[in-house]
C-alpha cells in the first residue's frame, strides 16, 4: 500500500487542507459583530456531517474491507467491527473500542482457516 | 521565567484524560502515515498544519486507496467542517481578546480544546481567566499530538502486517461516530451514508466517501423535515 501521488502533491495537499481547516475554525471568529449566529439552514446541515462523513469512512472498512461487499463468515472484520461498536456504544471509550475490535480480529484470524 | 497563572493548570488539568485518549490516536496516524508512503516530515507537517486527527486519517485512508489529490484534500475538508460550529460557538467568548490573540487560537480550536473551553467559559467569566484556561488546554494538546505522531512514525516501521493495524483505523472512527448519533435524524444520516460509502466502494476516485457523506447528510435533512 503506498500512494502514487508525488512528493510535491503531497505537500501541496497538506499545506491545503492546513490553510482550509484553519480558516473553518477561524471563520466566525473575526465575523463576530457581524453574524452572531450560523444561518439556522447551515447549522443544521453542520450538524449532522460529523455522522455522515464517519459513517462513511467506517462502514466500507468493514463491509467491504478489501473493495468489494463482502457479508460472510469469512470477513472476519464484519464481526469485530459488529463487536466493537457494541463496546464503542456501551463504554464511548476509543481504547476499549481498538483493545476489543483488534482482538476479536485477532481470534477471529487464529480460527478462522 | 514565569509560571503560567493557576487558569492555565486548571485547563491544562482538565485535558489529561484527553490527552491519554489522544495517544492511540496520534499513533496509528503516524504509523499509517508512513505505511502509506509519506515521509516523516510530511507526517509530522500534517499534525502541524492540519491539526486535526480525524482529518488526517481519514485523508491517509484515502490515499492508502490511490485516490488523487483533489479527493484527499476535499475529504480533509469536509471532515474538518464541523469546526465551523465550533468557530461561530465560542466567537462571542473570544471578542475581548485581541486580534492577534483572536486569530492564533483559531489555529488550536480543536474538538476536545472546544468542548472543555466552552463549558468553563460560562463559570470563567474573566477575560484573563479564560484566555489562560483554553490556553491550557489547547498547548498540551498540540504538544501531545505532535510527540505521538513522532512515536507512531517510528513505531509503524517495525509492525509486522499479521497484526492488520491498518484496522485501527475504521475502529478509531467507530468510537467516534457512536457518540455522534444523538437523535434520529443523526441516526438516519449514518445510515444512509455508511450504506451509500459501501454500495460505491468501487466508484473511481474513491468518491464513495465524499457521496456517502453528502447523500448521507441530505437524507438525514430530509427525514428532519418529515418529521
Amino acid at each position: 500500500m503506498a500512494t502514487a501521488l508525488s512528493p510535491v502533491v503531497l505537500w501541496a495537499v497538506i499545506l491545503a487542507a492546513g490553510v482550509g481547516t484553519y480558516f473553518l475554525r477561524l471563520s466566525f471568529i473575526p465575523l463576530f459583530g457581524r453574524f452572531e449566529q450560523v444561518p439556522p439552514r447551515v447549522e443544521r446541515v453542520l450538524r449532522l456531517v460529523p455522522a455522515a462523513v464517519l459513517a462513511a469512512l467506517v462502514f466500507p472498512a468493514i463491509f467491504a474491507p478489501d473493495g468489494q461487499v463482502a457479508l460472510s463468515i469469512d470477513n472476519a472484520r464484519l464481526l469485530a467491527g459488529a463487536i466493537a461498536g457494541v463496546v464503542a456504544w456501551r463504554t464511548e471509550n476509543m481504547v476499549a473500542t481498538i483493545v476489543v475490535g483488534m482482538g476479536t480480529l485477532w481470534a477471529l484470524g487464529a480460527v478462522l482457516p | 521565567m514565569r509560571l503560567p497563572p493557576a487558569d492555565f493548570w486548571a485547563g491544562a488539568r482538565d485535558v489529561v484524560p484527553v490527552l491519554l485518549g489522544n495517544m492511540p490516536f496520534a499513533l496509528v496516524f503516524g504509523a499509517t502515515a508512513v505505511a502509506v508512503g509519506l515521509t516523516t516530515a510530511q507526517t509530522l507537517g500534517s499534525s502541524v498544519f492540519i491539526f486535526g486527527g480525524a482529518a488526517q486519517l481519514a485523508a491517509v485512508q484515502v490515499l492508502d486507496r490511490d485516490a488523487p489529490a483533489v479527493v484527499v484534500l476535499l475529504t480533509a475538508l469536509v471532515v474538518n467542517a464541523r469546526h465551523v460550529m465550533y468557530s461561530a460557538s465560542i466567537a462571542p467568548y473570544f471578542r475581548r481578546f485581541s486580534r492577534r490573540q483572536r486569530w492564533g487560537y483559531a489555529y488550536l480550536l480543536t474538538d476536545p480544546a472546544y468542548a472543555l473551553s466552552i463549558t468553563e467559559f460560562h463559570d470563567r467569566t474573566e477575560t484573563d481567566a479564560r484566555r489562560w484556561y483554553y490556553l491550557g488546554v489547547a498547548v498540551p494538546l498540540w504538544v501531545n499530538w505532535q510527540i505521538w505522531t513522532v512515536a507512531g512514525v517510528l513505531l509503524g516501521a517495525s509492525l509486522p502486517a499479521w497484526l492488520q493495524v491498518d484496522f485501527v483505523v475504521p475502529l478509531i472512527f467507530l468510537s467516534l461516530l457512536v457518540p455522534t448519533i444523538e437523535d434520529r435524524a443523526t441516526g438516519v444520516t449514518a445510515a444512509a451514508a455508511g450504506a451509500i460509502a459501501v454500495v460505491g466502494v468501487g466508484l473511481p476516485y474513491q468518491l464513495g466517501l465524499l457521496a456517502g457523506a453528502l447523500v448521507g447528510t441530505a437524507v438525514g435533512l430530509a427525514s428532519e423535515e418529515a418529521a
